[in-house]
C-alpha cells in the first residue's frame, strides 16, 4: 500500500455537470427535478419592509419578471458557471444583449472600437443606430490587431468583436486585443455565440464581458430566441474616471455606487437595475426553459457539430464545384494556429465556402438543396445554408459588403448533427443544380 | 467611505447610505482573503434601517491600502482603531470565519466598546490544512479554488444565489483573487493558524452574542461553533440546514433575518 500523500484537488463541478445542474436546487422548489417554469409577472412581498428591501437592492429576490424571474435566473447562473463568470443577465435576444451591454457601458459622446466582421444586424446597430444615441464607433478589421490600438480615442469606452467573425471566420487575437484594451483602461466585450463555452471560455483569454445569442448553439434546436451577457468580474471599473456611471453615486438607487458595492458583479447589477428597468428586453420564462433544455446536451451536441464540420471541410475542399473553403481547421486558414490556441475543443461548425459560378451558382445551390434549410439562423441541430450577399447582409451596399469581407460567391454553412452522408448527398444535389445554369449560359 | 487608520487609507462600504455619526455603528469583518463585498446582502439592510453599517476591507485587502496585518491580535486592535477613527465610542461587531476570531479577540480586549457580537461560521480556533496554507503562501491560485470548494456546502455548489444571475463560487473566487493571493489569503491563513487565544477570549465576553452555524460547514463545523458558544455567557445559536461556510451568500436571507432580530433587539437602531 502506497503511503504517498494524496494531492489536494478542488472538487467543484465540471463542465458537463454544471450544464445539467448549475443554478438550481430542487429542495428549494418543491423537490421538482426539472427547473419549474415560473409563468408569472410578479411576486408577493412578505410585508412593506420586504418590498422596500427588494426595491432597494438590500436583499436578493424577485419583484417583476421584466427585471428578473426564477426560471430565467437559473439560466443566468448556469451560463455564468459554464463561462467561468461571476454573473449573467439573460435577454430576449442576442441583439438586445449587445444593446444592453453598450447602453450599460456608454453614454452620449462616447466611442467604441469595433471589429468589422460581424453579423449584419450587429453592424447596423453599431454603424447606424448607436450614432443616434450619440455613441460613435470605429470599425477595424479583426486581424488588424494594431489597428484596434490606433483606433482608441480619449472617449473610447470599450472594444467589441465577435471571436470568430460572421460570416468569414476571421478570428480576433483575443489575448492581444484584451491587452490593448486593458492598457487603455477599457473592457473587451466579445460575442462568442459561435463558440459557446464548450469551445472557448473568453474570460481565460482576457475578455471582460461575453455575449451570446443563446438562440444558436446554446439552445441548439432552433426553437427559441434568447440572449445573455456574462461578466468576468476581473475588470476594475475604479482604475480611472472613464466609467462614472459605474463608480459615482447613482441617483436611481439612493446614491449607490455599483463598483464599490458589487465589485466583480457590478456591471450585471447595473445592467439589470437600470437597463432591464428602463429598456425591458426581458426573456420569457418559457424560452429560458427551452434554452436550459438545450444547454443540458451542449457538450454532446458540440462534439457532433464539430466532427461533422470537419468532415464537411474535407468534402468541400476536394469538391470540383467549390472555389475556396474557410474554416479555422483548414491548415491554410490565416488564423489556423490561433484557432488551435483559442478553440482547443473544436473549431466550430460554421463554414464559409465559395461556389464556382458566382452569385447565380450560389442561388441555384441554395434553391435546390433539400435537407439543408435555407434560413437566417445558425447553430440549429439541423444543417442550415444561406447566401449572405442576398440574405443576412443584403442591407449593405457594395462598399460595406467588401469591407465586411463578403463576396457574391460565398455560401454560409452551419453544419448540423444529421448523419454526415446525408448532408453530403444533399450538397451533391445542390452542386449539380449549381453547375447547370453555367452550362446553359456557356452554350 | 475612506478614512485613515495608522496613516493607511481604509475603505469601508456604508451600504449605500452616507455615514451619519448619530446612528449606532455596526462593523462587519470579512473572512480570509475576502473583502467588504461578501456582506452586500446584509449591510444594505442595516444601512437603510437606522444604522451606520461599515463593511471594512482589512488593510491590504479589497480597496484598503497598507500591508495585511499578520496576527489576529493586530486585526482586533485595528477594528478598535476603526471605531475611534470614525468618531464612535461603541459598536456592534459582526464577523465571518476569520472575522469571528478577530471580533472575539476585539470584544475581549475592548469589552466597554462592543455592545453585541454576531459570529458566522465561527470557531475558537481555525487551524489550517498545511498544504492549503503552503499553496496560499506560495501564491498558488489553487488555494483559492480549494477554499471555494470547501467553503460552499453541497447545495451551494449548485449555485442558487439569492440575487438573480449571480454565481456564488466564481464571485468568491474573483474576490479572493482581486489582490495578490500570498499577500492576502496567505497572510490571513497564517494568522488564523497561529491564533491560539480564541477560547480564552470567548470566556471574557459578556455582551450579547449570536453564533450562526451551518450543518454543511466543513471549515468551521457546527460542533466547533457550539464549543465556542458554550464558553460565552448567554450566547444564542442559530443553525442553518443544507448550508456551508459561506452562509452569508448561500443563505443570505436567513442570515439577514436572524441577524436583524438579534441586532435590533440588543443594539437598537436610531429611530427615524
Amino acid at each position: 500500500m502506497s503511503d504517498k500523500k494524496k494531492e489536494l484537488k478542488p472538487n467543484t463541478y465540471k463542465f458537463d455537470t454544471l450544464s445539467l445542474h448549475a443554478g438550481y436546487q430542487p429542495h428549494k422548489n418543491a423537490g421538482s427535478r426539472q427547473v419549474p417554469i415560473y409563468q408569472t409577472t410578479s411576486y408577493l412581498f412578505d410585508d412593506v419592509d420586504h418590498a422596500a428591501a427588494l426595491f432597494n437592492l438590500e436583499r436578493g429576490g424577485h419583484i417583476y419578471s421584466r427585471i428578473s424571474n426564477p426560471t430565467v435566473g437559473v439560466l443566468e447562473e448556469r451560463v455564468a458557471s459554464l463561462e467561468g463568470g461571476t454573473a449573467a443577465l439573460a435577454t430576449s435576444s442576442g441583439m438586445s444583449a449587445i444593446f444592453l451591454t453598450v447602453m450599460t457601458l456608454c453614454e452620449a459622446g462616447d466611442h467604441l472600437v469595433v471589429s468589422s466582421q460581424l453579423y449584419g444586424g450587429t453592424v447596423n446597430l453599431f454603424r447606424l443606430t448607436l450614432p443616434k444615441f450619440g455613441i460613435k464607433c470605429t470599425f477595424v478589421k479583426p486581424r488588424d490587431t494594431e489597428g484596434f490600438k490606433k483606433a482608441i480615442q480619449k472617449n473610447t469606452k470599450g472594444i467589441f468583436g465577435e471571436l470568430v467573425g460572421n460570416p468569414g471566420n476571421e478570428i480576433m487575437n483575443m489575448p492581444e486585443i484584451a491587452k490593448i484594451a486593458h492598457d487603455a483602461g477599457i473592457p473587451l466585450m466579445v460575442d462568442a455565440t459561435y463558440q459557446t463555452p464548450y469551445l472557448c471560455k473568453p474570460f481565460e483569454h482576457g475578455a471582460d464581458i461575453v455575449i451570446h445569442s443563446l438562440t444558436k448553439w446554446m439552445a441548439g434546436h432552433g426553437s427559441s430566441m434568447a440572449g445573455i451577457l456574462v461578466e468576468g468580474g476581473k475588470f476594475d471599473w475604479m482604475q480611472n474616471d472613464k466609467f462614472p456611471t459605474m463608480t459615482k453615486p447613482y441617483e436611481g438607487y439612493h446614491g449607490l455606487s455599483f463598483a464599490e458595492e458589487f465589485g466583480p458583479t457590478a456591471f450585471t447589477m447595473k445592467a439589470r437595475a437600470e437597463g432591464m428597468r428602463d429598456f425591458g428586453p426581458c426573456l420569457s420564462p418559457q424560452n429560458a426553459w427551452n434554452v436550459l433544455q438545450g444547454i443540458e446536451t451542449l457538450s454532446v451536441r458540440m462534439k457532433k457539430h464539430c466532427s461533422n464540420a470537419e468532415e464537411m471541410v474535407k468534402y468541400l475542399s476536394n469538391h470540383e464545384s467549390v472555389a475556396w473553403v474557410s474554416h479555422p481547421s483548414v491548415p491554410d486558414h490565416p488564423d489556423h494556429e490561433l484557432a488551435k490556441k483559442l478553440l482547443p475543443n473544436g473549431r466550430g461548425s460554421m463554414i464559409a465556402f465559395g461556389i464556382k459560378g458566382g452569385k447565380d451558382a450560389g442561388v441555384a445551390f441554395i434553391n435546390n438543396v433539400k435537407l439543408a434549410s435555407h434560413l437566417a439562423n445558425v447553430g440549429d441541430t439541423r444543417t442550415l445554408v444561406i447566401h449572405p450577399a442576398s440574405g443576412t447582409h443584403s442591407q449593405m451596399d457594395e462598399a460595406t459588403l467588401k469591407f465586411a469581407g463578403l463576396s457574391h460567391d460565398m455560401i454560409r454553412l452551419s453544419v448540423g448533427i444529421e448523419d454526415i452522408d446525408d448532408i453530403k448527398n444533399d450538397f451533391e444535389i445542390g452542386f449539380r443544380a449549381a453547375r447547370k445554369p453555367r452550362l446553359v449560359s456557356n452554350q | 467611505m475612506k478614512f485613515k487608520v495608522n496613516n493607511n487609507e481604509v475603505f469601508a462600504s456604508t451600504g449605500g447610505r452616507p455615514f451619519d455619526k448619530k446612528k449606532p455603528l455596526i462593523i462587519f469583518v470579512h473572512g480570509s482573503g475576502l473583502t467588504h463585498m461578501t456582506w452586500v446582502l446584509q449591510t444594505r439592510y442595516f444601512a437603510f434601517h437606522g444604522y451606520n453599517a461599515l463593511a471594512v476591507d482589512l488593510p491590504g485587502h479589497g480597496l484598503s491600502s497598507g500591508e495585511s496585518l499578520k496576527s489576529i491580535e493586530e486585526m482586533a486592535d485595528w477594528v478598535n482603531d476603526v471605531i475611534d477613527a470614525v468618531g464612535h465610542k461603541e459598536a456592534s461587531l459582526v464577523g465571518h470565519s476569520q472575522g469571528c476570531l478577530v471580533t472575539i479577540e476585539c470584544t475581549s480586549r475592548y469589552p466597554e466598546k462592543i455592545k453585541s457580537l454576531s459570529l458566522m461560521g465561527g470557531a475558537g480556533a481555525i487551524p489550517m490544512n498545511p498544504e492549503l496554507l503552503s499553496l496560499a503562501e506560495n501564491n498558488d491560485p489553487k488555494a483559492v479554488d480549494l477554499m471555494m470548494d470547501w467553503a460552499h456546502g453541497p447545495a451551494g455548489h449548485f449555485g442558487g444565489h439569492p440575487v438573480p444571475g449571480l454565481y456564488h463560487i466564481n464571485t468568491g473566487t474573483m474576490l479572493a483573487k482581486s489582490r495578490t493571493i500570498q499577500n492576502t489569503l496567505g497572510v490571513d491563513f497564517r494568522a488564523c493558524d497561529n491564533y491560539k487565544n480564541g477560547f480564552d477570549a470567548a470566556k471574557k465576553i459578556k455582551c450579547p452574542t449570536l453564533s450562526i452555524l451551518a450543518t454543511d460547514d466543513k471549515m468551521c463545523p457546527v460542533k466547533e461553533g457550539k464549543k465556542l458558544a458554550s464558553l460565552i455567557d448567554g450566547s444564542q445559536i442559530d443553525i442553518i440546514d443544507n448550508c456551508g461556510h459561506m452562509m452569508l451568500l448561500e443563505e443570505a436571507d436567513r442570515v439577514l433575518t436572524v441577524l436583524k432580530k438579534f441586532i435590533t433587539t440588543n443594539y437598537p437602531p436610531l429611530s427615524s
